[in-house]
C-alpha cells in the first residue's frame, strides 16, 4: 500500500519532469538537448501509465508489476540515447557521431544477452528476472559510460557548465540506481526496509538535477576542467 | 557474484560523482574577483578564505534581500559543506591528508558564499538606488 509521502514523491518527480521538458523548450535548448527533452517527457508519460494501472489493479498485481519493469527497461535503454547524445556534444569537432551510435547500440545489444545468459537456467520467472538483471546490467554499463565520458571532458578539457553538470548528474543517477539495483539483488530483504524509498528519490533527482542544470547554469557559462580535478 | 562486482563499483563511482558535482557548482564561482567593497567590510581578500568563515558569510548572506537565482545555490553548497566539516572532523585523527583536503574544499565553499554575498550586496545597493531615484 503506497502511503502521502510515496505520492507526494511520485507527484515532485512528475513536476520536475515537466519543469525539465519547459525549461529546455523555454531556454532554446531543446534541439541541442533534444534527447533529455524527450527521455523526459517520456518519463512524465510512464508516470501517468504507472498511475493509471497502480490505481487501477492495485501495487502488488501483475499488471504493475509487468508495466513497471518493462517501462523501467525501455526508459533506461532511452537513457543510452541521452548518453549517446552527450557523446556527441563532447566530441562534436572530432566527427565520430557514428561511430559513438555503432558502439553504444552494440553495447545496450551486448548487455541484453548477456542478462539473458545470466538468468537462462531460472526457467520458472524468466520473464519478471530478466527485467531486474537486465535493469541492474544496463545502469551499471551506464555507471561505466558515463564514467569514461566524464574522464574525456577531463581529457578534452571541456569547459561548457552547463554540459558537466549534466553528465554529473547522469553520473550520481546511473551509479546510485547501478548500486541500489545490485544492493536488491543481493539482499532481496533491503527491499522492504531501505530501497523502496530509495528508488523514488533516485527518479526525483535526475529531474531536479536537470531542472536546475537548465535554469540556473547559463548556456555561457564555462568552467575550468582542472578545478573540478580532486588534486586541485 | 555479478552483483557484487556491480555493487561495489557503483558505490565507488557514486562518491566522486557526488564530489565533481558539488565541486562544479562551487567552480561556477571560483573564478569571480570580490569586490573591494566587500573586501573591506568583511576582512576577507580574493586570495584567502577560511573555512570556517563560511557560516558567518551564509548569516550576512541572509541578512541581504533575497535573489532569485541563487538561493539553491547557496543551499546545495550549504549542505556540501556541512558534509565536509563532518568528514574533516572524522578524518583529522585517521588521515590528516585527506583532512587536509576537506579544508581546502571548504574554504572554496567559503568562497562561494563570499561571492554570493558581494552578489547580495550588489543587487541591494541597486534595489536602493532605484527606489531613490522612483521616490525623485
Amino acid at each position: 500500500m503506497l502511503g502521502p509521502m510515496d505520492y507526494t514523491v511520485w507527484t515532485a518527480g512528475f513536476l520536475l519532469e515537466v519543469v525539465v521538458v519547459v525549461s529546455a523548450f523555454a531556454k532554446s535548448q531543446a534541439r541541442r538537448y533534444l534527447s533529455i527533452a524527450m527521455y523526459m517527457l517520456c518519463c512524465g508519460l510512464v508516470q501517468c501509465a504507472h498511475f493509471y494501472f497502480l490505481r487501477k489493479y492495485g501495487v502488488s498485481s501483475k499488471q504493475y508489476t509487468y508495466v513497471y519493469y518493462y517501462t523501467e527497461s525501455l526508459l533506461t535503454i532511452s537513457l543510452f540515447c541521452v548518453v549517446i547524445q552527450l557523446y556527441q556534444h563532447v566530441f562534436q569537432e572530432m566527427a565520430v557521431g557514428k561511430h559513438i551510435r555503432t558502439a553504444a547500440a552494440v553495447l545496450v545489444g551486448a548487455t541484453a544477452f548477456f542478462s539473458y545468459a545470466v538468468i537462462r537456467q531460472n526457467q520458472d520467472h524468466l520473464t519478471s528476472r530478466f527485467v531486474v538483471e537486465l535493469g541492474q546490467n544496463l545502469y551499471f554499463v551506464g555507471v561505466v559510460l558515463t564514467y569514461l565520458l566524464w574522464g574525456a571532458i577531463l581529457k578534452l578539457r571541456e569547459t561548457r557548465a552547463r554540459l558537466i553538470q549534466l553528465v554529473l548528474a547522469l553520473g550520481i543517477y546511473f551509479s546510485a540506481t547501478a548500486g541500489a539495483y545490485a544492493l536488491r539483488n543481493l539482499f532481496p530483504t533491503l527491499e522492504a526496509s531501505v530501497l523502496h524509498v530509495i528508488f523514488p528519490i533516485l527518479g526525483v533527482w535526475l529531474p531536479a538535477a536537470w531542472a536546475y542544470t537548465f535554469l540556473r547554469v547559463s548556456d555561457d557559462t564555462r568552467l575550468i576542467p582542472a578545478q573540478l580535478s580532486p588534486r586541485s | 557474484m555479478m552483483a557484487i562486482i556491480i555493487c561495489v563499483f557503483s558505490i565507488a563511482a557514486l562518491l566522486p560523482f557526488v564530489v565533481w558535482y558539488f565541486r562544479a557548482i562551487v567552480a561556477s564561482r571560483r573564478n569571480v574577483q570580490l569586490s573591494t567593497r566587500l573586501q573591506e567590510l568583511t576582512g576577507i581578500t580574493s586570495e584567502k578564505v577560511k573555512a570556517d568563515d563560511f557560516a558567518r558569510l551564509l548569516q550576512l548572506v541572509q541578512l541581504c534581500p533575497e535573489q532569485e537565482d541563487d538561493q539553491s545555490d547557496i543551499r546545495a553548497v550549504g549542505a556540501y559543506y556541512n558534509v565536509l566539516a563532518m568528514l574533516g572532523r572524522m578524518a583529522r585523527t585517521v588521515a590528516p591528508d585527506l583532512a587536509a583536503w576537506f579544508e581546502r574544499e571548504r574554504e572554496s565553499c567559503s568562497y562561494f558564499a563570499a561571492v554570493a554575498l558581494d552578489r547580495r550586496i550588489s543587487h541591494s545597493r541597486e534595489l536602493f538606488s532605484q527606489q531613490l531615484a522612483d521616490r525623485l
